[in-house]
């Protein structure tokens, strides 16, 4: 396909692309000094903070639980600000009604983005705190000091409780207080306890799934046996006549129950399934032939990087192509929300990602005000990134609005989940590379990739799976090239490697034959897994060792000590091999070129006959800047590993012309507790550098690193994941 | 009709058709929230709680066929307060990411302890085999698991 367009700003010999639309709200703001962080859209103090008479301190934030810790973390950053014990911090979290904009919890940026936002804030309203005691104490300020909220100068004593009614936080940041330097941090950096899990273990109410209101009544939706197919009939009289059915609502080819009870709505779905009469709708791609369909639609190419020099002669040219397949974000939890309509305003309970976005997309769905709209985050399942979490929120208030103001409680069934949700999208890197004397002289990469961007809040179309399916059915937005560094379907596509000759492609497919959107890390699974796949490959050629090549290729110290890390910790031997059944091998990536740097190292074993691999361990290590918490890092990296490789030798979701056929966990079966790897992980602290998004930086290096693996043991190289008996035995014969 | 149920040590007469999968009678009639739905279909252990001690998927089990018999939750094993053994090492060890999956992790795990009291590594794998998690929090499950055991030697 040829490059139609080529947005490009050349500097220094490197090419970058740049965006050319910046959000409207900084526009708008333009007049404005900018402000770090989540403050520049989100400007006054008491915004984000406020001081009780009660001797607490309430937080807010517009990011939202995820499974991730993000809110302990934040709460950990407050208090130390604040200099109050942690314990006297509660937080608000994501809430139309309440709570800062901060769009979209996604992309690791939220210690980045909401923490920025919270350290700023919390240090100008303790000077501001400070200011008041002054006064009150008759104080020079420069001579108080503050402990658990009590403020201490010659002698006398005032608390933060005390001084909650004087000190004027209604105003705007001016992030103009200087926070604390990092050694003086006490509650940043220790591992405290997440405040969530206490109720997890015990049964209390943690997720949507668990709220119950008054009057609360059951839904269920039905869907279509294909993409875009339209409803031409059923038998609503005998789902109707079903117990306890409350409401059947057909509103075009949008179609679900209301019950009295959770399994009376089941049933009746069950019915309206049995008796629904469906035409049309979309062909799904032939499966054996995904990936070369997949090229050869409408694309829209950018090159993204470029660096000129000449290639030696002589260089030896290899060349490799690696493909991942649609994967399912697989939540544990079908999605679920909670939805009531009472004199025209619409509240929604919702696991969104973004409260904010999807509240404006209601609004247009629904032709209903923003205003009249409030969406309340409260916790779901681990989503991975964009689920089913916004589409049942539609559908909830879909059928809220027929129930006369009582609250609608729908959570979809496994088989909604698995066929509706959008897939993380399948990809096709292309690369071709030359070394001599050692060294990568020529590289290449292209990358085809559909949108991992169709989340709610877009612009000029509506994310939300059942609007499409309306009499007045909504559209899609487009397919929609991300900005670099971040990008999406080309996150970590443009190689961090020193070479002096390079050129990166993004080929983005703008047409949808599988509906898709982000799954954790975006781009950069496949990407990393294919770039350090053929930096492999290279070093093969080179016939030098994966580690020492790599190390010769960074110049970073950063980068080279999160390598040197892993290596030492896995007593990496240069040269070793693999004996036909267990290998080790190495993948190495900094998430988005500029968040967390991570390595890992994988051991594998391989069943020649069964063609199955099991990973019995792992290695790797971290830098994620300013450690806020350790073990919520940990947690965050070990999962990354466990995820990745249940990704990378599990997972695809299976599909024909007709429909998706991976509709349990039978046909999308993932890593189970006996073949889940040991994780050993060295975090490398840096408390005087920017804390850095670390949740989705580990899922290329491992794919790289069981990847690498695999070939390490056995000679011989898969490029198309996962890693099924099928490819293992094809690849060993 | 009128349903007689045991649940974690107190009777509860319920309206429902015998047919009624335990799990919603469990969620919606008395409110508890330790079972979670997740698939309906017995994969993924979301939803087990212990009959008559013994781990049983209650999102299959029609709630007339255990009229009699003891069913325990996550919410009869212990509470905020007086956590059971594998609440607390479970909360020690961090054991979550989302924490969708810990009740039905914790109550096989019950029923191993009850069987057996010091398991091994490769028992403790194998018991929660078919027990699903999505975040990868595994190997901190395997050893709150652990550590209960150990605790309560």
């Amino acid at each position: 396909m040829n490059l139609r367009r080529r947005d490009l700003l050349k500097s220094a010999g490197v090419v970058v692309a740049f965006s050319w639309s910046a959000p409207a709200v900084f526009a708008q703001q333009a007049a404005r000094p900018a402000l770090p962080g989540s403050l520049g859209a989100n400007r006054m103090l008491d915004g984000w903070i406020r001081i009780n008479p009660a001797g607490t301190i309430t937080v807010f934030t517009g990011k939202c639980e995820l499974g991730q810790g993000i809110v302990t973390a934040l709460a950990q950053i407050a208090a130390e600000e604040l200099d109050v014990a942690y314990e006297r911090v509660e937080m608000v979290s994501a809430d139309t009604a309440r709570t800062p904009n901060e769009g979209m919890t996604a992309g690791s940026l939220s210690v980045e983005n909401s923490g920025t936002a919270l350290r700023l804030a919390c240090a100008e309203a303790r000077q501001i705190l400070l200011e008041r005691a002054a006064a009150k104490l008759g104080v020079g300020a420069a001579s108080l000091t503050v402990a658990d909220g009590t403020v201490t100068g010659s002698g006398k004593k005032v608390t933060y409780w005390e001084l909650a009614h004087d000190a004027n936080l209604n105003r705007e940041a001016t992030a103009k207080a200087q926070p604390k330097p990092p050694a003086q941090h006490t509650i940043v950096g220790r591992s405290i306890p997440r405040r969530d899990i206490p109720a997890k273990m015990t049964g209390g109410a943690a997720f949507v799934q668990d709220l119950r209101l008054p009057g609360m009544l059951h839904g269920r939706v039905v869907r279509p046996p294909r993409h875009g197919a339209r409803l031409e009939s059923f038998d609503e009289s005998k789902v109707k006549a079903m117990p306890g059915v409350v409401a059947v609502v057909r509103d075009g080819s949008f179609l679900g129950v209301v019950a009295q009870r959770e399994e009376q709505a089941i049933n009746a779905r069950l019915v309206a399934v049995a008796t629904a009469q469906w035409s049309g709708g979309s062909e799904l791609p032939d499966p054996a032939k995904v990936y070369e369909q997949l090229m050869s639609l409408r694309s829209e190419d950018r090159v993204i990087a470029e660096k000129e020099a000449p290639v030696p002669a002589g260089a030896k040219v290899i060349e490799a192509t690696y493909h991942r397949p649609y994967l399912a974000h697989a939540s544990i939890a079908p999605s679920c929300a909670m939805a009531e309509l009472k004199d025209g305003k619409l509240s929604v309970w919702t696991h969104s990602q973004g409260v904010f976005p999807l509240r404006a997309t209601l609004a247009r769905a629904l032709g209903l005000p923003p205003g009249d709209i409030r969406c309340i985050h409260a916790e779901g399942a681990g989503c991975y990134g964009h689920n089913g979490a916004d589409d049942v929120a539609f559908d909830a208030a879909v059928l809220a609005r027929a129930v006369d103001g009582r609250p609608v409680r729908l959570q979809w069934m496994r088989d909604d989940e698995f066929k509706w949700e959008p897939y993380g999208p399948a990809m096709t890197m292309k690369v071709k590379g030359a070394v001599a004397g050692g060294r990568v002289v020529d590289w290449a990469f292209d990358v085809w990739s559909q949108s991992h961007n169709y989340r709610p809040g877009d612009a000029d179309g509506v994310n939300l799976l059942g609007s499409w399916y309306l009499a007045d059915a909504k559209r899609p937005g487009p397919a929609r090239h991300a900005a670099q560094p971040n990008g999406a379907g080309d996150r970590n596509a443009i190689t961090l490697y020193d070479f002096p000759r390079q050129r990166t492609t993004h080929h983005l497919i703008m047409d949808n034959p599988v509906r898709t959107s982000a799954l954790r890390s975006l781009g950069a699974y496949a990407n990393v897994f294919a770039i350090e796949s053929f930096m492999d490959e290279l070093a093969a050629a080179a016939g030098i060792d994966p580690v020492a090549f790599r190390l010769a290729h960074i110049k970073d110290e950063r980068e080279r000590a999160v390598v040197e890390a892993v290596a030492k910790a896995a007593a990496w031997q240069s040269g070793e091999k693999g004996d036909g059944r267990r290998g080790r091998g190495i993948g190495y990536a900094r998430y988005k070129t500029v968040a967390t740097y991570a390595a890992v190292i994988a051991e594998v074993e391989v069943n020649r006959t069964a063609g199955t691999v099991k990973v019995p361990r792992i290695w790797t290590s971290a830098d994620a800047g300013q450690i806020i918490n350790p073990d919520g890092l940990t947690n965050q990296i070990e999962g990354g590993v466990i995820q990745s490789a249940s990704w990378t030798l599990h997972e695809q979701v299976r599909f024909d012309r007709n429909g998706i056929l991976s509709q349990d966990w039978s046909n999308y079966p993932i890593l189970t507790m006996p073949d889940v790897p040991s994780v050993e992980t060295v975090l490398i602290d840096r408390p005087n550098e920017r804390a850095l998004g670390a949740g989705e930086a580990v899922q290329g290096p491992t794919a790289a690193a069981i990847a690498n693996a695999f070939a390490a043991a056995t000679g011989r190289r898969i490029r198309e994941l996962p890693l099924t008996p099928e490819r293992v035995k094809a690849a060993l014969a | 009709m009128a349903i007689s149920l045991k649940v974690n040590g107190a009777t509860h007469s319920v309206e429902a058709e015998p047919d009624t999968p335990l799990l919603y009678v469990l969620r919606n009639d008395l409110e508890l929230n330790g079972a979670k739905y997740g698939c309906a279909m017995t994969q993924c252990g979301a939803c087990t709680v212990l009959v008559n001690g013994a781990a049983t998927r209650s999102c299959v089990t029609p709630v007339g066929a255990i009229e009699g018999n003891e069913v325990t939750t996550l919410e009869g094993l212990g509470t905020l307060d007086k956590p059971h053994p594998l609440q607390k090492a479970f909360i020690d060890e961090q054991a979550a990411q989302c924490g969708y999956c810990a009740s039905g992790m914790i109550m096989t795990a019950a029923d191993l302890l009850n069987r057996n009291p010091q398991p091994q590594e490769a028992d403790v794998r194998a018991a929660l085999a078919d027990n699903l998690c999505r975040c990868g929090t595994h190997n901190r499950i395997v050893r709150a698991v652990l550590r209960a055991a150990k605790g309560a030697s």
